[in-house]
């Protein structure tokens, strides 16, 4: 067993944690604010709150694998933190796509989710990700009981290859970068199907 | 054909005499002092007449140099920009052959002296959605097309972008099927709109926007300007160009800029202009459509987009 952490050497993991969370958006603001987001700075803002996003959605689904085999469980409570910033990036992604790029032309973006394949399958991956950012306080684990949040939460197994496949979507040409996504998300939904095996073979009949 | 009046058509007159002359004789100098090559660079100045030109504000050349699609480079629009500095294009010759009559190899600085060139700002819509204005130098394609007498087959023209992966980092990966090709029907490419840029804001066209030599047709979406040409080639049948190859729904042959006819993926009907905040309506033709609808007269164009 790893030694346990002093509180403040926790309280200080935590702020890192936290920090390198918010460190890109703060990047990306500086950037906006020095006018250095280059010729098209609305699309620039746009696709990195997207990219930052699907990566902290899969920064997520990186923890439960790595508390294991690294043999550190207290991980695990990164994990609201991190899905919680990757909910504000997707967030400020919508917002930014329909305040700066549609300005707020609601008919236009309706006719984008019915229309357009790559806005539907990204606005349905938002919506699912709705209940499971309100229901992400102690409170709801409890008012929810555990099981049931956690099937709740497994709706994140949707979300991200949804996130993927709307990346996917967009692209013009060269579908390698949304494709590692892919694979990288692929990968850890293998470990998850390994663990599970592994375990019921361990857990006599 | 002529281009008849021109509303959005600002200053028909040549260049100050004093500009000209003054590179005139920077050339000159240059030259004399065995340093000619040195005028073939890029930042080189050229000489040219002011040609049929928007009123509209040129974008910045900061943003028209480092904002480009040109996928022989990379895939991102910096990529351009920053990867394109291992690219010779000089010494360069193009091969204007099929059917013509007195086919012809030429080296671009032949090119350069042999045309007269004008300077003429024209608005560029990337079928993307956004947009730019930019001050291109360059001669009308038709006059080169006439030096080599195209016959009665010339139907359409093919426009070869270069090979060349020890140069371009991204002909190292099948993004689209090298070498790029673009075409247009001959009328199209007789337009006197139709325009063969070799500079941009005065200067020698830049790496990262097609130097040495790229096609510029201002009312089809920018994909159709071929960059870096080394072949036009006079054929009877539509050339396979490259987008059109890779999604043939998404990238018709025509590729008219259409406000009325959306990208499967995306709305056509407004664009951003680089700089500016709201999007602004998309212009049938680009805006170009008093001088060009004519060529499309019957023909239904939500078909051949
Ligand atoms: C879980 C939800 C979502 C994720 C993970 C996500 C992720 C992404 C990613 C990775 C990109 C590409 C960035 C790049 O090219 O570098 C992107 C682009 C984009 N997304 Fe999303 N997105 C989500 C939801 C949405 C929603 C709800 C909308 C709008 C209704 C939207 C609209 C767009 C647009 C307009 C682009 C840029 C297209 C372009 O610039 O051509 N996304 N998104």
């Amino acid at each position: 067993m790893s030694k346990r952490l002093s509180k403040t050497q926790d309280n200080a993991v935590y702020a890192g944690v936290w920090l390198a969370c918010f460190a890109p958006l703060a990047w990306l603001a500086w950037r906006g604010f020095s006018g250095d987001l280059g010729a098209n700075p609305i699309e620039t803002l746009i696709r990195q709150l997207g990219v930052w996003g699907l990566r902290l959605l899969l920064v997520g689904l990186v923890i439960t694998p790595a508390a294991r085999i690294l043999r550190k469980p207290r991980l695990v409570r990164f994990r609201r933190t991190i899905g919680l910033f990757a909910f504000a990036y997707v967030t400020l992604h919508l917002f930014s796509y329909i305040g700066i790029d549609l300005f707020f032309d609601f008919g236009q973006l309706w006719k984008d989710i019915l229309k357009r394949p790559f806005i539907t399958l990204g606005m349905l991956a938002f919506v699912l990700l709705i209940p499971l950012a309100v229901t992400s306080t102690n409170g709801w684990v409890i008012r929810m009981g555990r099981a049931a949040w956690q099937r709740l939460h497994w709706l994140i197994y949707l979300i991200v290859p949804l996130g993927v496949a709307h990346y996917y979507l967009l692209v013009k040409a060269d579908h390698r970068p949304p494709l590692v996504y892919g694979a990288v998300f692929l990968a850890l939904m293998g470990w998850r199907v390994w663990e599970l095996r592994k375990r019921a073979q361990q857990t006599p009949a | 054909m002529l281009i008849r009046h021109a509303p959005d058509l600002t200053d028909n007159d040549v260049t100050d005499p004093g500009v000209y002359l003054q590179r005139r004789t920077l050339m000159a100098g240059l030259a004399g002092l065995g340093l000619a090559g040195f005028a073939g660079q890029a930042n080189a100045a050229l000489t040219y007449t002011k040609g049929f030109s928007t009123t509209e504000k040129p974008t910045p050349r900061k943003d028209v140099t480092t904002y480009n699609n040109f996928y022989e480079f990379g895939v991102d629009k910096g990529d351009p920009a920053e990867k394109s500095d291992r690219f010779k294009p000089r010494p360069w010759t193009v091969r204007i052959d099929g059917a013509c009559e007195a086919p012809r190899t030429v080296g671009i600085e032949d090119l350069i002296a042999g045309n007269k060139l004008e300077e003429r700002i024209y608005r560029m819509r990337c079928v993307e959605g956004w947009s730019m204005v930019i001050p291109w130098v360059g001669f009308p394609l038709k006059d080169l097309l006439a030096s080599v007498k195209p016959t009665s087959k010339a139907k359409y023209v093919a426009f070869e972008t270069v090979r060349r992966p020890s140069e371009m980092p991204g002909q190292g990966w099948n993004t689209l099927d090298w070498p790029y090709v673009e075409g247009l029907r001959i009328d199209e490419a007789m337009h006197p709109l139709t325009l063969m840029a070799v500079g941009l804001y005065g200067d020698v066209l830049p790496n990262q926007n097609g130097a040495p030599l790229r096609l510029v047709v201002p009312w089809k979406y920018g994909f159709k300007g071929g960059k870096s040409i080394v072949r036009i080639t006079l054929t009877e049948k539509p050339p396979a160009t490259a987008w059109n190859k890779l999604a043939p729904r998404e990238y018709g042959f025509y590729a008219n800029v259409n406000p009325a006819v959306d990208h499967p993926r995306w709305s056509q009907a407004t664009e951003r202009r680089l700089g500016e905040f709201r999007r602004r309506e998309t212009l049938p033709f680009n805006g170009y459509g008093e001088w060009v609808a004519d060529l499309y007269r019957g023909m239904d164009l939500k078909r051949f987009y």
